[in-house]
Order: structure tokens, then C-alpha cells, then sequence
């Protein structure tokens, strides 16, 4: 009967946790009248609906490829042999307070940057090209102005899980492959690659599920951008939609998204941790 | 040890890095020193000022702060006792919480709070209405998976069983050896996760927002549709507090060597 | 003809000389061990002969022809380093595969080599397994497989047995000698085991403080130390602290008695030396048996006795270590007072500094 002592922990999963997960997808199968019926979900297959979903998954896809590639190089460069350790120390402490800027605040400082009064579009502007008109025609809130901010915590994020991945390539592996005779490629292509591959798959799926699931930034950024989050948010700020079950659909549908990501990642997760050794 | 060169792609990544995120952050600075639109050359402490003198500003930190000590008071109370008694009894179940502590992935804020309010609807407004109810609660599952890896690292590196066993051989009860043996000795990765839920907690947008209630991040958001230049200064501010809390945590960590990803916060 | 010659190498780490002018040269299919404690610059030699570091001056020789800026992915040596370095992603096969790959041979002569070899270190059967299904002693077994695959002009082990336990290590050093002799090719190892370096060696070289300070043969190292620490950190041996007191006689004073040892002949009046006597040549009888022969003996008395199997090793008043058998050794009970006798022959002397005094070179293997 030990575990009676955990039941007040379990208690509140389940009623916090567990039982407005359950709402949600019962709620997505039902219509106002309380009936059973997959209308709702079906309807998501439907615009505006579905364009939401295009939206976020590209959004994720583009911001986790980035963030993934981009961050194995700036982790790589600050930890590989030659470079000072205190570069590493700085961009480790950097990335994990960078990784909690997100949001509201994060939202405003990519405004300030590049919103049409930002110091980057002034500064191009009084050299006499205004980027918002002219050439790459960028707006802060755009899709590709969303990707850009959500990367200041992809990438931190990034940095902070694939280092120990890095940490854990063996020099001993680097030097037995020159003395065999391979060149640097060489030993990336047989080895490096191969080993950090699962880690750095792994830190995709988090990094997708992490950016699908962003509502703030996107909210502040405010341009009617169509991501799931916002038609989700859209209902209970009043904005658009009045059906509570379309709603809950939505949030169904984001919920089956992530399961499946959540399936791949734990093998991948094993897979990381055996090579590990 | 053999001092080698730097690489030059390193150092190119490297300050491709540091432009990436200097700039924002430099942006922002830029805003907050600016009175009003019309170009004024810098600097000026004046929306600095008007934060300061902001009634709402010091209402809303406030009622964050205070939602985030009692977010942590909880999560103390509900989880410390319960990993020490799977880690000490039951260690069976610590697989299951551990594969719990992943289903916030499944369910994100956005997901959650959609079925929060479907579920408590029906509750009085004591709980319903009010943040240290609605929120707090909520909060406390947000921050579930990171207490539960910090003080199971925590947990893992000190002998449980061993403690327990002494301290109860000596005549104590169970609750003075939670208090008096056990606690102490997971003091280091018990704060971390309080400063870290802290950060979640100042940062948190989503449930506040779609549940309507008005804490700090709601009144950054508020202030950034309907001031400009303040925002600046406010938003800095913001990111001032999320560095404390981690910089906090860090030193708390770096004690006794207590390492960990963490990522959380409003996105 | 020299095959690989190692000339005049020195190495600093900012202010510390990891290497001081070392000098070495190998004939082909020689198997030289490098000895010495941790930081006495043999694996600093080492990585320096594979190519993982530059030397500040020298130059390292194969077949005459100079290496030293070679890339080391270019040297043709085989290494086997001292744990972890197979890749974790590849089968054991796969792993002794990687250098053959890499240059490029078809997939029917690697295959018949890679088999080859397998069968060569004793693990044929495992060649599927991964590394982290595989033991220590058969991971080192793969790494020298894999060293070998490629035929390399040189071989070189950076303390491949330490990680080991003991029992594999005996049997896995044998192994080396044996698939090294049977290959005939020239080896260069790295180990701070005296023991190991003493029974598969052609040659030991010990180092200490970048320099070595002493090469030849293991009988020579161990019957004929040049000096106080060669003479400590192989085997283990009595020192005793002696001056000459007639060199003409050859005799020397130890703590009051006067020994007479064939060594001291020709040696200064007044010379301060050290007196090395192995364990195994102090011969023990208990007091008031009469045997003073040649009354070249020691009083002590027996501290301990540590039973080490078919030998029993007593360590006695005035810092006297002696070996014999046990069963002669019960007879001598700690406590026990004892004559040790101190033969002629056959002990060596070093000649002491005016202010030098026995290095500790911690306790004795």
C-alpha cells in the first residue's frame, strides 16, 4: 500500500492535467447540441481551418530545420578544441536565459528591431532603401518575420541540448579515424554524423513541438497570421469564432500532432542514450 | 594544455551568434531611450520613469510574484514528498511520473487551457475568477516537468535510502526526516526548480491571456498595443527579471554542480 | 638500420617541459616500451610519433624518411589507444573495416582481411557485436584488429591495458607480443605497468621528467639500474644508504656494519652511495643459528609478512625487504629476530650526490 502516499500527486494529474485533456477531446467530437459527431473535426480539414494548420506546421518545420542546423554549428563553434572555454560558459548561460525570452516581450524587441519604425529598417532607410517596400519586402509580422523571432529561442534551445551530444564525441574517435587515415569528411560522414544524428533528431521534434505550440509571440506580433494557436485564441478573446467545439477541435487537432511527434521522439531518445556509453 | 588556434569558421558562427542576439536586445534599449515617434535623438529616462510611477505596472508584478510563490509552494508540497517517498518505496512508479512529466509536451498551454476552462467552469468564483485559484493550479502543472527533473536529479544523487535509515535509527519521525534530513539535502536542486517556475510563471501569456486575467505579462502585451516607446522600457525590464531568476538559479547550481536544460516560459 | 628514430624531441607546454631530448631508435620489428610514472612525457613521445602533436625541436624518423610534419591521417601507423576509441556506431567488424575503407579497397579483400584479422586477436565470432556489447579486453582486442587492418608501418599502444582488469591484462599483453612477433612489425608502447613493459619488451626506456633515464634490454633495466630511480620503479628493491670505506678492499659502512661488496672496489674513500640488493637475494636465517658465513650480514628483526602466493615477502627493521619461500617463511614469524645476509656479488652501488638522498618513488610494485 505504499503508493496510497503518492495519491495526492496522482489526484491532482488527473484533475488538472488528465481531465481537461479528456474535455478536450470529447468536447472536439461533440456539437452544441451534446451530440456525438465528427463534424467538428471534420471541419478542420476545411479553411480556413486547415490553412491554420499549413500555417503552423510550416512555421514549425522551417523554425526547427533552422534552429536545428544553425544551432549545431554555433554549438560546435564554441565547443570544439581551440576555442577559449569561457565562450562556451557565456553562450550556455546566455541560451538558457534566452530560451525564456519568449513571448510578449521577445515579440516587442524584433518590433523594435525590425517593425516599421525599428532600428534596422531606419538605419536601411536613411541609406536610402526602405526593406518594408522595396526589396525583401519584410514585415516584422509576416510568416517570415515570425519564423525569425521564434528563432531567438529555437536556437538557444538548440544549443542547450545538443551540447551535451557534442561533449559526448569522443576525441579519441577523431584521433583513431586520422590515424586510420581519414580525412576530416571523412570522420564526419562514417562517425560524427552518425553518432549525434539521433540527438539530433531528437532536438528536432522538441524544437517543432516547442514552436508549434508558441501562442504569445505571435500574438503580440498581431497580424492576423493564420497559425492554430491564434484561431484557438481567436474564440476565447471574442474575435471570431463562436462555437466552443470547433475550439476544442482545434486544440484536438494540435494534440494529435504532437502525440505523433511524441511517439517518434522516445525511441530516438533511447537510441541518443545508448551511444552515450 | 596544447593552445590551439581558433577556428575562422568558429569565430564566424560565433559572431553571427552574438549579432543575432545583441541586436534585439541593443533595439529594445534603443526604444526605451526614446520619448516619442518623432525621432527624438537619444536618450531620455523618461519611459523609465513612467513605469516606475505606473500603478498597474507595480499591481501586475505583484500579483505575478505572488502567484508564482504560491505556484511554487505547491509544487513543493505536492511534489517533494511524493519523489521522495517513489524514490525511497515505490520506485516502480518513477518510470510512469517520469513519462507524465512529458505529456505537457502533448498538451501545451494552448491545449490545456482550452480544457481548464471547459472543466472548471461549473466552479465557484472564488476559484474560478480569481488568479490564485484558476492560474495557480494551472500553473503548477506547467511547471510539473521541470520540478519533477530537477529534484529527481536531485534525488538521484544522494542515497536515500541510507539517509532515511539513520536518521530514523536515531529516533526520528517521518516528517522530522523530510524536514530535517531529506529537504536539506535536496535543497540546491529544489531551489533551482523554484526559480525556474519563477521565470515560467513572470512569463506566462497564454492561459492568463485566454482565461482573462491580468498579471504581468498581460500588461506588457497591453502596453505594447497601446503605448510604444514605454514598452521598451518595460520589456527590458522584463527580460531583467527572467535573468535574475535564471542567474539565480545558475549560482544555486553551480554549488553543487547541478547541470540541466531548461526551457520554459511564455512563446 | 634504424626504422623509426625519435631525434633530440623536445616539447613545451608554456613554461612546462613535457619533453626534454629524447633520444630513440628502433630497429624493424623491435617492440620498445616507454615506462614511467604519469607525466613523464611517454605519451606525450607517443602522440607526438602519431602525429597529434608537433614537436618544438626534433624530428621523428621512419625508414629515414622525416615525419614530423606529416598529417597524422597520413603516417601509415596503427594506434591503439587506451579505452573508448572504437566508433559506437559501427559493428566490431565494421570497426577493423574503417581503415581499408578509407582507402579504398573492394569489399571482397576487406572482407577476407577484416576476417583475418578477427580470427588474428581471437574474435571471430563477435564481429557483429557493437562496442557497447562487447567486454574491455575484447574492445582492445577490435582497436588492435583495426590498427593492424591496415598494415602500418609502425605500431603504437598508449596504455592499452590500463583500463583493464588484471587477470585480462596478463592474458591480453601476451597476446600483443604474440600477434606482434608473428607480424614482425616495429612497436612503440606506452605503459606506467614496470611488470608489463619488463615481460613482452625487446627493449624498455624509462622516463621520468621529460628525459629518459635509462634504455636497454628488461634484464639489463632490472639487473643493472643506472640510477636511484630506475632502480626503484622497476621491481622493488632494498636501498641502503652506505659510504665507502675502503675502496681498495672494497668495502662499504652501512648504519655501523662494514659490508664488503665487490662493487665498491676502485671507489672512492668517503663516496657516498646507495646500496641496491634485490629482495630475492637477501638470505634469511634466524638469529643464533650460527650462520654468519662470510659475516657480511644485517641484524633485524621481521615487521610484517605479506603472503603473496608461492612467495612470501618480509619486511624487517632498518627498511630490509627480503622474498623467499613460504614455506621457509613460516619459520621467521613476525617478531622473529633474523640475520640477513648480504651477498658479495651481484649487488649493485650508485653513487649518491653530496646532497641527494633516496628518491621515494612511492611504494614499490
Amino acid at each position: 500500500m505504499a503508493w496510497l502516499v503518492t495519491l495526492p500527486f496522482f489526484a491532482y494529474v488527473i484533475a488538472f492535467l488528465f481531465l481537461p485533456a479528456g474535455s478536450v477531446l470529447v468536447g472536439a467530437f461533440q456539437n452544441n447540441a451534446n451530440h456525438v459527431t465528427s463534424s467538428n473535426v471534420r471541419l478542420l480539414f476545411h479553411h480556413p481551418y486547415v490553412d491554420a494548420y499549413w500555417g503552423s506546421l510550416r512555421i514549425s518545420l522551417v523554425t526547427a530545420a533552422l534552429g536545428c542546423v544553425l544551432g549545431l554549428f554555433v554549438a560546435y563553434a564554441a565547443i570544439r578544441e581551440g576555442t577559449p572555454r569561457w565562450i562556451r560558459s557565456v553562450l550556455t548561460t546566455f541560451s538558457g536565459v534566452a530560451a525564456n525570452f519568449g513571448g510578449i516581450p521577445l515579440a516587442f524587441a524584433w518590433i523594435a528591431t525590425l517593425g516599421p519604425l525599428g532600428v534596422v529598417t531606419t538605419w536601411f532607410r536613411n541609406s536610402g532603401h526602405d526593406i518594408t517596400y522595396q526589396w525583401p519586402n519584410f514585415q516584422i509580422s509576416s510568416e517570415r518575420g515570425i519564423e525569425l523571432a521564434y528563432l531567438y529561442f529555437q536556437l538557444p534551445l538548440m544549443i542547450l541540448v545538443i551540447a551535451p551530444a557534442l561533449d559526448g564525441l569522443r576525441k579519441e574517435w577523431r584521433e583513431a579515424a586520422a590515424n586510420l587515415g581519414a580525412k576530416q569528411w571523412q570522420f564526419w560522414r562514417y562517425v560524427g554524423i552518425p553518432v549525434l544524428l539521433p540527438s539530433f533528431l531528437g532536438a528536432f521534434i522538441l524544437l517543432f513541438g516547442n514552436a508549434f505550440a508558441a501562442y504569445a509571440t505571435a500574438y503580440s506580433l498581431d497580424n492576423g497570421i493564420n497559425i492554430v494557436p491564434i484561431l484557438i485564441g481567436d474564440y476565447y478573446t471574442g474575435n471570431v469564432l463562436n462555437n466552443p467545439h470547433i475550439a476544442q477541435a482545434l486544440a484536438f487537432g494540435m494534440f494529435v500532432v504532437l502525440a505523433v511527434m511524441m511517439v517518434l521522439y522516445i525511441p530516438l531518445q533511447r537510441r541518443s542514450q545508448r551511444w552515450a556509453k | 594544455m596544447n593552445r590551439l588556434r581558433m577556428a575562422p569558421s568558429a569565430y564566424v558562427w560565433l559572431l553571427l551568434a552574438g549579432l543575432y542576439f545583441l541586436l534585439p536586445l541593443y533595439s529594445t534599449l534603443d526604444f526605451s531611450l526614446k520619448e516619442n515617434k518623432a525621432g527624438t535623438p537619444c536618450c531620455t529616462l523618461h519611459n523609465y520613469g513612467w513605469v516606475v510611477h505606473n500603478g498597474d505596472f507595480w499591481h501586475t508584478i505583484k500579483v505575478s510574484f505572488l502567484l508564482a510563490l504560491e505556484t511554487i509552494v505547491i509544487s513543493l508540497v505536492l511534489f517533494v514528498p511524493t519523489m521522495y517517498w517513489v524514490h525511497l518505496r515505490v520506485p516502480k512508479l518513477r518510470p510512469v511520473i517520469a513519462f507524465l512529466a512529458l505529456v505537457p509536451f502533448v498538451v501545451p498551454p494552448i491545449v490545456m487551457v482550452v480544457g481548464l476552462l471547459k472543466t472548471f467552469k461549473w466552479t465557484p468564483q472564488w476559484y474560478y475568477g480569481q488568479p490564485w485559484g484558476f492560474l495557480a493550479t494551472a500553473y503548477v502543472i506547467l511547471a510539473f516537468p521541470y520540478m519533477f527533473f530537477s529534484l529527481d536529479a536531485g534525488f538521484r544523487a544522494i542515497d536515500v535510502h541510507t539517509l532515511t535509515e539513520a536518521s530514523q535509527s536515531l529516533g526520528a519521525r517521518w516528517t522530522t526526516t523530510l524536514v530535517r534530513v531529506i529537504i536539506p539535502n535536496i535543497r540546491t536542486a529544489a531551489l533551482a526548480a523554484s526559480f525556474l517556475t519563477l521565470a515560467i510563471v513572470m512569463g506566462e501569456f497564454t492561459i492568463a491571456n485566454l482565461a482573462a486575467f491580468h498579471t504581468f505579462p498581460i500588461f506588457l502585451q497591453y502596453v505594447n498595443e497601446s503605448q510604444g516607446f514605454p514598452a521598451g522600457a518595460l520589456t527590458l525590464l522584463s527580460f531583467l527579471i527572467t535573468w535574475t531568476a535564471m542567474a539565480s538559479l545558475l549560482l544555486v547550481g553551480r554549488k553543487r554542480g547541478a547541470r540541466g536544460a531548461v526551457i520554459a516560459g511564455a512563446r | 638500420m634504424a626504422y623509426l628514430v625519435l631525434e633530440n624531441l623536445h616539447r613545451d607546454f608554456g613554461t612546462v617541459k613535457a619533453l626534454n631530448g629524447i633520444n630513440i631508435s628502433l630497429g624493424e620489428g623491435e617492440f620498445l616500451s616507454l615506462l614511467g610514472p604519469s607525466g613523464c612525457g611517454k605519451t606525450t613521445a607517443l602522440r607526438l610519433v602519431a602525429g597529434f602533436d608537433r614537436p618544438n625541436q626534433g624530428r621523428i624518423l621512419v625508414e629515414g624518411r622525416d615525419m614530423t610534419s606529416v598529417a597524422p591521417n597520413k603516417r601509415d601507423m596503427g594506434m591503439v589507444f587506451q579505452a573508448y576509441s572504437l566508433f559506437p556506431n559501427m559493428t566490431a567488424r565494421q570497426n577493423v573495416e574503417f581503415g581499408l575503407r578509407i582507402r579504398g579497397k573492394e569489399r571482397a579483400a576487406r572482407s577476407t582481411r577484416v576476417g583475418e584479422l578477427l580470427e588474428l586477436v581471437g574474435l571471430g565470432h563477435a564481429g557483429d557485436r557493437f562496442p557497447h556489447q562487447l567486454s574491455g579486453g575484447m574492445q582492445q582486442r577490435v582497436a588492435l584488429a583495426r590498427a593492424l587492418a591496415i598494415e602500418p608501418r609502425v605500431l603504437l599502444l598508449d596504455e592499452p591495458l590500463s583500463a583493464l582488469d588484471a587477470k585480462v591484462r596478463v592474458q591480453l599483453r601476451e597476446e600483443i607480443r604474440r600477434i606482434q612477433l608473428e607480424l614482425g612489425i616495429t612497436t612503440l608502447y606506452v605503459t606506467h605497468d614496470q611488470e608489463e613493459a619488463l615481460a613482452i619488451s625487446d627493449h624498455v626506456a624509462v622516463m621520468y621528467g621529460g628525459v629518459i633515464e635509462q634504455m636497454g634490454t628488461p634484464s639489463e633495466m632490472y639487473t643493472a639500474p643506472k640510477t636511484p630511480f630506475v632502480a626503484e620503479f622497476i621491481g622493488t628493491m632494498n636501498r641502503l644508504e652506505g659510504k665507502v670505506v675502503d675502496g681498495a678492499a672494497g668495502e662499504v659502512d652501512h648504519a655501523g656494519t662494514r659490508l664488503r661488496i665487490a662493487a665498491a672496489r676502485g671507489r672512492a674513500n668517503g663516496e657516498r652511495v646507495l646500496i641496491l640488493i634485490r629482495p630475492e637475494d637477501l638470505e634469511l636465517t634466524a638469529a643464533g643459528n650460527g650462520s654468519t658465513v662470510n659475516g657480511n650480514t644485517l641484524m633485524a628483526e621481521v615487521v610484517t609478512q605479506t603472503f603473496l602466493g608461492p612467495v612470501t615477502r618480509l619486511k624487517m627493521t632498518g627498511g630490509l625487504i627480503a622474498d623467499m619461500s613460504t614455506a621457509r617463511a613460516s619459520a621467521l614469524p613476525v617478531g622473529a629476530s633474523v640475520v640477513a645476509s648480504v651477498p658479495t656479488e651481484g649487488v649493485q652501488l650508485l653513487t649518491l650526490a653530496a646532497d641527494e638522498s633516496i628518491p621515494d618513488v612511492g611504494e614499490g610494485t
